[in-house]
């Protein structure tokens, strides 16, 4: 047998549990303090709803157009060659490695009506900064390389058999694309549309300056509302809002497990 | 293929090329352009004194540290949780393994929030933490002071590692770490010669994920850390002089923020290296 068991496992559990685990079950802790009709009460305060609501809506919105350009960069990146391919396929991950604040005030003062793209707008009547346009926008930057890193991998792992065999049997490209790879492709496709969606309804510093955090018009996100209740010290709704929030993470992370265990499942019968 | 279908497909490859290339142009390339050049708008000498402040040294001083230390502890699990999860069969292998992943779908304000339910003045560790103090005369404080800003960076870059050596430590097998056991290989030796040669290139390659992301960090820690020049990293920092809102601050926190692109720049061409150098091992191994 190995050696190493309970040592590495008696460490991976201690430092799961001190430097995670249990300072999330303080917030479910003190959470618990309050009662169902304070807690609803918190929970049921305007802003706070419309906040969810923002979030949400935007996250989704972005996930939807994340999976569109996802699919074609993927696409792009497996099956053709061209000049500057290996740059595309590297700057894709920026989102990961650029500190979420620095895209922030950026994507904030480019959109802005003084910013290059912005001013182009403006011309036209189109505020994009301090509006839902800009969050989306925002969502959409931090969102797209969750779904091309989905897609990627399956598609250079898929059977060209099947491809083959449509083309035989007489199928047109657009055809097998859409019949045959993307439904090949959907399990992927979902990993990634919730790994952007979770992404984009807890994010911070990215959507906070180009979101206007107006409650007026609905543009505070719900993490931005979390934060504001802490420097107004008020933990309550703090914590009932972050529950909800994490009741959220943790239904996403779920049906990802659920969506992966399914998968291999398929792959392994096959 | 005929003709036609032929030319067909050569035009959609043009259309979807055209796509992408304007999509990564407009969304991910310009606004890097734009932090350049905003950061460079006030000419050279403007651009260094903004990144020669006190507080800005001072900010860069702690997110140095703090990435160092985020990097470090979790290095130490990312290399203990693998060996657990891979050398071993056991029962709730999948939960554990689903558990160290919660960081990444968990919002980074949360993570701020939680240490201050555990460590604040509401939190339950308070009256712990006033009775060491006591004892041992100290002023210990998590919250609003350097060990929040550590623990802050520690919880959202926690599984960057694991989440790299795992799987290649499971497409590896353990054969041979199974093989010099019964040999009489003890563990530290079976790791040394057997696993880390295996686990070496992603465990520096999850190293320099979770250290660019630790570089970066801004909810977790804004959550905890209100002293400028004091516990704010380099993030914070940005945000405080964007904040500020007269021009010239704005376009220090560029300035700042220009550090941090070209920083993002250097781990996205190391990251291009190593998955090259990956295809390729993973050619020669197959």
């Amino acid at each position: 047998m190995i050696p190493g068991f309970g040592l590495s496992l008696g460490i991976t559990v201690l430092m799961l549990s001190v430097l995670i685990l249990i300072p999330l079950v303080s917030v479910l802790l003190y959470s618990l303090k309050l009662s169902p009709a304070q807690f609803a009460r918190l929970l049921t305060n305007e802003n706070v709803l419309f906040a969810f609501a923002t979030s949400i809506t935007c996250s989704l919105i972005a996930a939807l157009i994340n999976c569109f350009f996802g699919i074609i960069l993927a696409w792009v990146l497996v099956r053709y060659d061209f000049p500057g391919k290996r740059i595309l396929d590297g700057v894709i991950e920026l989102p990961f490695c650029l500190p979420t604040a620095v895209a922030g005030i950026t994507l904030s003062k480019l959109y802005s009506d003084s910013g290059w793209v912005g001013g182009l707008f403006s011309r036209v009547g189109v505020k994009i900064s301090y509006t839902h346009i800009g969050l989306v926008l925002a969502l959409i930057f931090i969102g797209i390389p969750f779904v091309v890193r989905a897609i990627v991998p399956v598609l250079e792992n898929l059977d060209p058999q099947l491809e083959e065999a449509a083309y035989a049997l007489g199928a047109s490209s657009r055809i097998t694309f859409f019949k045959i790879i993307l439904s090949e492709l959907r399990p992927a496709l979902l990993t990634g549309f919730a790994l952007a969606f979770a992404r984009g309804v807890g994010e911070y510093g990215s959507v906070i300056y180009i979101s206007g955090n107006s409650a007026k018009d609905h543009t505070q996100v719900i993490s931005y509302v979390i934060m504001q209740k802490l420097n107004y010290m008020d933990y309550a709704s703090a914590t009932a809002i972050a529950l909800v929030l994490l009741l959220i993470s943790f239904g996403i992370l779920f049906f990802i497990n659920v969506i992966q265990i399914r998968q291999s499942r398929r792959t392994n019968f096959r | 293929m005929d003709n036609t279908t032929q030319r067909g497909s050569s035009l959609v490859k043009g259309i979807l090329i055209t796509i992408s290339i304007l999509f990564v142009g407009i969304m991910l390339i310009l606004p890097m352009v734009y932090v350049i050049s905003s950061a460079l708008s006030k000419g050279f000498s403007f651009y260094f004194r903004s990144l020669t402040t006190e507080y800005v040294v001072s900010a860069l001083l702690l997110t140095l540290l703090a990435t160092l230390v985020a990097v470090g502890v979790n290095t130490f699990f990312g290399i203990m949780a693998s060996w657990a999860l891979t050398r071993f069969q056991f029962k709730g292998k999948q939960v554990l393994a689903t558990l160290i992943d919660i960081p990444f779908s968990i919002s980074p304000v949360i993570a701020g929030l939680s240490y201050i339910m555990t460590f604040g003045r509401m939190g339950w560790a308070a009256p712990l933490m006033d009775w060491i103090n006591r004892t041992f005369h100290t002023d210990f404080q998590v919250v609003f002071a350097l060990p929040g800003v550590l623990l802050a960076t520690i919880f959202v870059t926690f599984p960057f590692i694991s989440r790299e050596v795992i799987p290649v430590l499971n497409s590896e097998g353990c054969d041979e770490e199974e093989a010099a056991a019964l040999m009489g290989a003890g563990g530290f030796t079976i790791f040394r010669k057997i696993t880390f040669p295996k686990m070496k290139w992603a465990l520096i390659y999850g190293m320099i994920l979770c250290g660019a992301r630790a570089l970066g960090e801004f909810g977790a820690v804004s959550a905890l850390s209100k002293t400028r020049g004091r516990t704010f990293t380099l993030p914070l920092e940005i945000d405080a002089l964007y904040m500020s809102g007269d021009s010239d601050s704005i376009v220090s926190a560029f300035s700042v923020s220009s550090i941090l692109v070209i920083l993002a720049i250097i781990v996205l061409i190391l990251r291009n290296i190593f998955e090259y150098r990956e295809k390729r091992s993973g050619r020669k191994a197959g």
